[in-house]
């Protein structure tokens, strides 16, 4: 029997796996032994549900409810100093835990310390957006909408930032194949010159090494060129036309056409 | 290839008239030679002032993101080139820090000199384009000229040392490849002593200069309020008011031992912006001569080692992979399987010549990093063009662009 390949995550997994390797794990740290992140922590934990909390490399990684993500970062930014938003994004885990997490990264210039607020949603719930408090979540937002599907309720302006407005799919979703989908594929053809001219136009060649002999167009027939608008009929003379200057170039030596030779396996 | 005939409509949409409000929209970009990249800007003109600006990204966009996803981490190293490819090899380190923190590695000491020699280069590099391609777009083209000169000398170095002149992966995970050449530190000296001079010689051509006076004082001011919010670091934050640089406040390599101020203004006008740039350019000069000497005192220690001692995740020196067949193996697996960090996440932000730059590291302990976010200054400094640019006028789009220090290989990633 095959072994069973989740379809929540089609993207390309290492050959070698050892099923006995237990990986070790990044050293958590009780958030008591830090002073800053210590008190931080309780005025948070007085307000609102912490679900998890430890200090993991020098940064405090705090789990709160999904609801109160505006408020705790409103608490961050006026009670706590954490004066900027670095960044904000979200981990896929609909494979294994039908959902996302997203992470807040703020910085606190005064205290020089930085935190880590993260949250867990439901695969297709939205979150709250926070970019009346920071704007720089404007841009993220969107990067997450348009990397992953995540809406942000009472975002401005949630539209794609970096793949075309009309595009299909979330790139970074595990589900998204690496190769992209057929609308991936044709995307440019079908917009440009519609679905009906797929046919004529070909898919997209993507192998590096492919040479197309009797492209005129693309300089390929090196030996063999012919006219651009006339037809190529493939037994052409060869054209023993000299290139380069009389007497050669300093340093290059002159090529003899005759006695050189064309390597036509594109796999060498 | 057959002509077919295609489905695109005439680019009317560049210009519409409202009849109400007499609005104008203009598109500029995304090829324009002063958008610095890829930029499109839909511009809302009331006149000629700008009242609603619409940043559209996204025309570099390669899914850097979901490659790292999908490859080992030595692996990844050459594509963090071409976010920042003005100077890659601050991405290398941002990169190569990350993982090892994650890991937990111990670099050696003079792998760390040479680093920050790297960085520091690759600061000069970044700013002194960034005063070349700021003063083309603002018409001052000696200026142009002089820097790309300066350039010159320092890609000469860079390129002895790694072979490469943009896209360098000069740094690995665990240290960096190669010792630096014979002539590194001379020409390096040649080119400091050279420099105090040659930033003078800008100074000399811009800073009174009338029409870039014009064009810089007063212009994109930036509150030290509407710069956090949106996120900007950097210069775009040290111009506005905050002195917040990642080497001193939360230094890592050696830059707790170097001595080096930090340039900043709370005017936060294109011309702050230049400001800082230029005296930043003095203090890597400054950093750049004491690492001479640190790398100096490095050999007079004999601390040959270029790479961390890992077994686990970095191979062994080349001497001991010719020689041992245990190290031999290693490398093997390392090279066709890759390292395996441990568990857990990791954020970790430098200073990059543009700004902070943060690696978001997601690791579920495999071979390829679960969730990889890299945190790209330009990103919001191009978002807050947003914000910036109503009550503005056209001519200073470009300079205001020039001065926030966007690249679009960054952007987009």
């Amino acid at each position: 029997m095959r072994a069973y390949k989740g379809k929540g995550d089609v993207q390309a997994k290492p050959y070698y796996t050892d099923r006995y390797w237990v990986a070790p794990r990044v050293p958590k740290f009780d958030v008591e032994s830090d002073e800053v992140f210590s008190k931080d922590l309780e005025v948070i934990k007085s307000k609102f549900d912490v679900l998890e909390a430890f200090i993991q490399v020098e940064q405090m990684t705090v789990f709160i409810n999904p609801d109160d993500n505006y408020k705790v970062l409103q608490l961050l930014k006026d009670e706590l100093d954490y004066t900027q938003l670095s960044e904000m994004s979200a981990i896929d885990f609909i494979e294994t835990r039908d959902g996302f997490e997203i992470f807040y990264q703020m910085l606190s210039m005064n205290k020089r310390k930085r935190i880590r607020i993260k949250m867990f949603i439901k695969n297709g719930a939205a979150i709250n957006s926070v970019e009346k408090l920071f704007r720089s979540a404007d841009w993220s937002e969107r990067e997450v909408f348009d990397m992953f599907g995540i809406e942000a309720n009472g975002h401005p302006f949630m539209k794609r930032i970096l793949m075309p407005y009309d595009w299909q799919g979330y790139p970074l979703l595990k589900t998204y194949p690496l190769q992209g989908d057929e609308f991936a594929a044709w995307y440019e053809v079908d917009k440009i010159y519609g679905k009906e001219a797929r046919e004529e136009i070909g898919p997209e060649i993507r192998d590096t090494a492919t040479v197309d002999r009797y492209d005129s167009d693309r300089f390929a027939r090196l030996g063999y060129e012919v006219p651009i608008g006339v037809k190529i009929t493939g037994n052409e003379p060869k054209n023993t036309q000299n290139y380069q200057e009389e007497g050669g170039v300093f340093l290059i030596r002159k090529l003899d056409k005759d006695s050189s030779k064309v390597i036509d396996d594109p796999q060498r | 290839m057959a002509q077919i005939k295609n489905r695109l409509t005439p680019f009317f949409e560049n210009i519409t008239f409202d009849r109400d409000d007499n609005e104008l929209v203009l598109n500029f970009g995304p090829q324009h030679p002063s958008a610095h990249g890829q930029l499109r800007l839909m511009l809302h003109l009331q006149q000629e002032q700008i009242v609603k600006a619409h940043p559209d990204v996204g025309y570099l966009h390669r899914g850097m993101e979901k490659m790292a996803e999908n490859m080992i981490y030595n692996e990844f190293m050459p594509t963090t080139d071409r976010m920042d490819y003005i100077a890659s090899s601050s991405n290398n380190y941002g990169f190569a820090l990350a993982v090892e923190k994650l890991v937990g590695l111990e670099v050696p000491r003079r792998a760390q000199v040479i680093r920050m020699m790297l960085l520091e280069i690759n600061r000069l590099m970044s700013h002194l384009f960034w005063l070349a391609t700021t003063a083309l777009d603002v018409g001052a083209m000696t200026v142009f000229l002089y820097a790309f000169r300066e350039r010159e000398y320092l890609m000469d170095i860079i390129e002895g040392y790694c072979g490469a002149r943009l896209t360098h992966s000069a740094i690995r995970i665990g240290g960096v490849p190669l010792d630096i050449q014979d002539t590194f530190i001379a020409q390096l000296k040649d080119f400091l002593d050279k420099f105090p001079q040659a930033i003078k010689d800008y100074e000399d051509l811009l800073d009174k200069n009338r029409i870039w006076l014009m064009r810089m004082e007063e212009v994109g001011v930036i509150s030290t309020e509407m710069a956090l919010s949106w996120g900007c670091t950097g210069p775009m934050l040290r111009a506005s008011g905050v002195a917040w640089d990642i080497r001193k406040e939360e230094p890592y390599e050696l830059y707790d031992e170097v001595e080096f101020s930090v340039p900043f203004s709370d005017k936060g006008d294109n011309y702050a912006r230049y400001r800082v740039y230029m005296q930043e350019m003095r203090e890597s000069a400054k950093i750049l001569y004491q690492t001479i000497d640190m790398y100096k005192k490095t050999q007079i220690n004999n601390q040959t080692e270029l790479m961390a001692h890992a077994p686990k995740y970095i191979s062994a020196p080349k001497l001991d992979i010719m020689t041992q067949n245990y190290s031999l193996m290693q490398h093997f697996v390392l090279v066709t399987q890759g390292m395996r960090p441990p568990v857990g996440e990791v954020y970790i932000a430098t200073e990059s010549p543009k700004g902070e730059l943060g690696y978001f590291i997601n690791s579920q302990g495999g071979a390829y990093p679960y969730r990889l976010k890299m945190r790209a200054p330009s990103f919001w400094h191009t978002g807050i063009l947003t914000d910036l640019l109503p009550g503005h006028y056209i001519p200073d789009v470009v300079s205001i662009i020039g001065t926030t220090n966007i690249v679009f290989g960054e952007v987009d990633r």
